[in-house]
């Protein structure tokens, strides 16, 4: 590789390096070490990339599974990676294999710009091409699905020059109602009522707790921290008396508050 | 005191052990050949026995919910009420665990009604009700009878 093209720091490399013929200082010899390092990273992410655009092939992209109800539409989704650019005469084509069957057949074929969508096979008048190939997006929409559509359908598209690729299955599943999976409603239920319980355990005792607080505050702006803190508590008891509600945790507030005199 | 206490406990506890038993042993519809509850639906036909989840129909897995839910309740009541025991002041009422036990017992109410009205769509003949189903209505009055009286009862000595 030419040294012209890529900017390579060879200085780096050469023997006589200025700074090893003077006392290298602490920092030069961190600076020169992440130089190196950096340079070390950026030749070996470029031979990366170099052999990885000419190794990777194409990966096509669909669902695993697709579930639908009887009678509805489905869009089979399909789309691929590749290092190329999208070329004009990418394809892509769908087969399709009914459940038991040994062989696929073809039912869509889409290149040179124009979807060939199937006529004579299971799925004519009930197939549409929704793909967008310029965006790399070839998924197909199947109309008024039925039982005998159960089945793995087949993708593979082909971006020229990049054709080596394997296709990608994702099978369908009609249902006559879509089944609920077991447990889950029994999950939300149960989820609901303890986190409700959770909610209203919360909320007594943070209620609690700003109501100690508000009274709390309220005696001590009234009567200051120094020196009138018995005149406090006793008002503060007075205060909490008035209301039993607020009794217990006046009790306690009023215990916090002669353990840290104590300690004082 | 002491003797009314421990006949609480024993009504609480005898509650709680029928609500678990009515859950877990699959006989809520019994039946010569066949045995379903929340979780199955076994059936013995030409002499295999086989089992089918409980997974179509919305309704059992709320019934499912409702006696899980009164399990936990009622557990939850039970902590609570041996927590009560030695922090209330005396004359005190076991509020909290009164209430907690009411909830469990109108869970189990909750999840019979369900599952008596439903059960058509689900058991596939005219079936005799199994001792699952008749231990879970037992233990609805059972546990409502508790909770009363943990309400109604105050702390002496």
């Amino acid at each position: 590789m030419p040294s012209g093209l890529i900017p390579f720091p060879f200085h780096l490399f050469s023997f006589h390096h200025p700074s090893l013929s003077r006392n290298p200082s602490h920092t030069d010899l961190r600076g020169e070490q992440r130089e190196i390092m950096l340079s070390v990273l950026a030749l070996t992410s470029v031979v990366l990339l170099g052999i990885a655009s000419q190794t990777t092939a194409i990966v096509v992209y669909t669902s695993w599974e697709r579930h639908a109800l009887v009678g509805t539409d489905v869009r089979l989704s399909c789309s691929f990676f590749s290092w190329q650019w999208t070329s004009p005469d990418v394809t892509f084509s769908w087969h399709y294999r009914p459940d038991g069957a040994k062989e696929a057949i073809s039912i869509f074929h889409y290149a040179g710009g124009i979807p060939y969508v199937d006529t004579k096979g299971p799925f004519r008048d009930r197939m549409e091409f929704v793909g967008n190939p310029s965006r790399r997006d070839g998924s197909i929409l199947l109309k008024n699905v039925d039982f005998a559509d159960n089945g793995t359908f087949t993708c593979d598209a082909k971006n020229p020059p990049d054709i080596a690729g394997s296709p990608s299955h994702v099978r369908l599943f009609v249902f006559e109602k879509v089944p609920v999976q077991a447990g889950v409603i029994t999950g939300a239920i149960i989820g609901v009522v303890l986190g409700l319980l959770i909610l209203i355990v919360a909320i007594y005792y943070l209620m609690r707790f700003l109501v100690a607080r508000r009274v709390f505050s309220l005696s001590m702006s009234k009567h200051g921290r120094k020196g009138k803190g018995k005149e406090g508590s006793q008002q503060k008891q007075a205060l909490a008396v008035t209301d039993p509600a607020k009794l217990k945790a006046a009790a306690s507030e009023k215990k916090k508050q002669e353990s840290r005199r104590e300690k004082k | 005191m002491l003797l009314l206490l421990m006949g609480i406990v024993v009504l609480h506890v005898a509650g709680l052990v029928l609500l678990l038993v009515s859950t877990i042993v699959s006989a809520w519809v019994i039946n010569t050949n066949s045995r379903s509850d929340l979780w199955t639906n076994c059936t013995t036909v030409s002499g295999v026995y086989r089992c089918d989840p409980a997974d179509t129909g919305v309704w059992i897995q709320a019934v499912q919910a409702m006696m899980i839910l009164s399990i936990i309740f009622s557990f939850i009541s039970l902590f609570l009420f041996f927590c009560q025991l030695f922090t209330l002041k005396k004359g005190g009422r076991f509020l909290l665990t009164g209430a907690f036990q009411i909830l469990a017992s109108l869970f189990v109410m909750c999840g019979g009604i369900i599952y008596t009205v439903m059960n058509s769509g689900w058991v596939p003949a005219k079936e005799s009700y199994g001792f699952s189903f008749i231990l879970a209505w037992i233990a609805f009055p059972l546990a409502f009878i508790s909770g009363v009286v943990y309400v109604i009862l105050r702390k002496r000595e």
